[in-house]
């Protein structure tokens, strides 16, 4: 009786998410041996007339975007030296890092011939965009890899490679910063040729400069996000006194964000399309409602920025409407042009899903065995 | 010299011969596909009675190459625009980016690689015309210099004013292109993009990626002048307290 009360209790702590889990890898494994042996028409719904869909809308543009807490609080710590920020500097540059390795997973699926991806380095092309992305990810991967560093040497006690790349800190996170300026500007770069083919509403020469500070804001409501499910996860108290500081620098990046994007679209005449709005108007209205309105009026409220909830919530809204951005710019605001409606297939979301769920699987593992959060009770 | 095609769609009949030939000049496998694609690089379809060649437009700056992080598509000198599929990691920039839709790939291959027009590179460099202008029974296609086509295509317009739409396609269509094209209809009638902009597109990208050398020195400086500010900052506040600790 005991013993069957055991077996129940232990498949009850094989919970939903773990089921989800598993899932989601099997039919991931699935969906890749397809990929590689049948060709990417097989597994996606890209085409000639469509042939950038959601492994570079969300896998790439949003992997790297929301990536970019890590940037934004290296340099907050290391650069500005404010160092009671340093708490979260590791679980972000983790989630920094673990999304940098999902990108270019995702990019393995997708390039046509992934064996191939080292040739960037070798067939230099300094006029393409991509060309400087690629070199720009792997460079800042590895930078982000060196950043994270300190925290397995920690783990396995090794002092001498620790301190020396404490000792390095510094100059690391300001190649690291230079290199994501760059790259994440460039992700909006990408699109600067296609003047015919992009959105009015979407297409712009500030691309660039708005595809960085819009990564600033959410990779801020991700780190945000992060520390929340951190919090439920492995029972860890929301450190609200440096995420609410953090918040008010959200609400700047995204304010300026949304006054440039309602600036660009009052020039070009695009805002007439919002009187009488067809597909993309409603799809621009409503990005901008969930990732800037909703977000920086929730927390120009003081009461809702200081209470965990209300933070949270605004934090979620600011990455929802980041990615709903990204995929817009990638499929909503090409679709016209392209004379197609694309919507990526059931394998396409499922590789999707399963770099994110790989992503946090690889999270959870490192905060088991890696002193990622400080030991409670050991404040400076 | 840069060689050209002058493609006048008054002239063709729609038999087909050009698309033939390509496929058996590139050694393409059959059959001919209705539109182009990364086996069929050439077509003619009939658009509204009208008969209109698909292909390659061999930009004088091709927006292909300048997208491409491989360098796999390149523009020789002679004027066509190749692709070395040795090269190619197929991320498909090239295709997205391409102001006329041209390049294709093969979604249905394990290995895929691009398919486009390249003005038979081989052929021209041999001194050849293009296989396709080799066997067009009408001379609606014709291979040549292209500064002696646009003025053949000028000669058209000027002779035939109510044959022909005012205008030479190609000319200032994405700052300028090897095909020309001329019409008795509307561009826009045949399915051509008429919203290509006239300038050289590669300009927009490469005047951000021609800053980036002088904005890393810039950036770099001021974030490690920042860093020395706060850090300095830092260490006299410390000192600071240290001293009114002591006293």
């Amino acid at each position: 009786m005991s013993t069957a009360v055991a077996v129940r209790r232990m498949a009850r702590h094989v919970g939903f998410w773990e089921a989800v889990f598993a899932v989601i890898v099997l039919l991931f494994a699935g969906v890749t041996v397809l990929r590689f042996t049948q060709g990417l028409g097989a597994v996606t719904n890209l085409s000639d007339k469509f042939p950038w869909g959601l492994w570079i809308g969300f896998d790439v543009l949003c992997g790297v975007g929301l990536a970019a807490g890590a940037f934004t609080l290296t340099a907050i710590v290391h650069i500005f030296n404010l160092h009671r920020f340093e708490p979260i500097v590791r679980p972000t540059v983790l989630t920094g890092f673990l999304g940098y390795l999902m990108v270019i997973i995702g990019l393995l699926f997708d390039l046509g011939q992934p064996w191939r991806i080292w040739h960037a380095l070798v067939f230099w092309n300094p006029h393409s965009v991509m060309f400087e992305v690629a070199w720009c990810v792997m460079l800042y991967t590895a930078i982000l890899a060196l950043e994270f560093s300190p925290v397995v040497f920690e783990g396995l006690r090794l002092e001498r490679p620790r301190r020396i790349m404490r000792s390095v800190a510094t100059p690391l996170v300001i190649i690291g910063v230079i290199l994501s300026t760059l790259h994440q500007s460039s992700l909006g770069s990408l699109y600067l040729i296609v003047p015919s083919k992009l959105h009015p509403l979407w297409y712009t020469p500030l691309l660039p400069y708005l595809f960085l500070i819009s990564a600033i804001g959410a990779g801020i409501g991700m780190t945000i996000l992060e520390s929340y499910l951190s919090e439920r996860a492995f029972g860890r108290r929301l450190e609200m006194d440096l995420l609410e500081p953090l918040a008010r620098g959200m609400v700047v990046a995204l304010g300026v964000y949304g006054l440039v994007r309602v600036i660009v679209i009052w020039k070009n005449g695009a805002v007439a399309m919002l009187l009488h709005p067809g597909y993309e108007a409603r799809m621009f209205l409503l990005e901008m409602l969930v990732g800037v309105v909703l977000p920086v009026g929730l927390l120009l409220i003081e009461r809702v920025r200081t209470n965990p909830t209300g933070l949270v919530v605004a934090a979620v809204f600011a990455v929802l409407g980041f990615v709903m951005n990204r995929l817009n710019v990638s499929v909503t605001g090409m679709e016209g042009a392209a004379g197609v409606q694309y919507v990526p297939s059931w394998m396409e979301v499922t590789v999707s899903l399963g770099l994110v769920a790989l992503g946090f699987a690889l999270f959870a593992v490192a905060v088991r065995y890696l002193p990622i959060f400080p030991e409670p009770g050991h404040g400076e | 010299m840069s060689v050209g095609l002058l493609f006048d769609s008054t002239r063709c009949i729609g038999c087909g011969a050009c698309s033939a030939a390509c496929k058996e000049a590139n050694g393409l496998p059959l059959p001919i596909e209705e539109h182009t694609t990364a086996y069929t690089w050439t077509v003619v379809e009939n658009v509204g009675g009208v008969n209109v060649r698909r292909l390659c437009f061999h930009c004088d700056q091709p927006t292909c190459v300048s997208v491409c992080p491989v360098a796999a598509l390149q523009k020789t000198p002679e004027g066509p625009v190749v692709y070395a599929a040795d090269r190619c990691i197929g991320c498909r920039y090239c295709i997205m980016a391409c102001p006329f839709g041209v390049p294709k790939y093969q979604w249905d291959r394990p290995i895929p690689v691009v398919g486009k027009c390249i003005l038979c590179a081989g052929r021209v460099a041999q001194g050849l015309p293009t296989a396709c202008a080799a066997v067009c029974p009408t001379g609606a296609t014709l291979f040549g210099d292209r500064d002696t086509l646009l003025h053949q295509a000028r000669a058209r317009l000027a002779a035939g004013p109510d044959t022909y739409v005012d205008h030479v396609y190609g000319v200032t269509e994405a700052g300028g292109t090897a095909l020309l094209v001329l019409s008795g209809v509307p561009f826009e009638k045949l399915g051509m993009k008429t919203d290509v902009p006239r300038q050289p597109l590669p300009l927009l990208t490469w005047q951000v990626l021609s800053k980036i050398p002088s904005f890393v020195g810039v950036w770099a400086t001021f974030l490690f002048g920042v860093h020395w500010i706060t850090k300095r900052r830092e260490e006299v506040s410390a000192y600071e307290a240290q001293r009114e600790h002591e006293r």
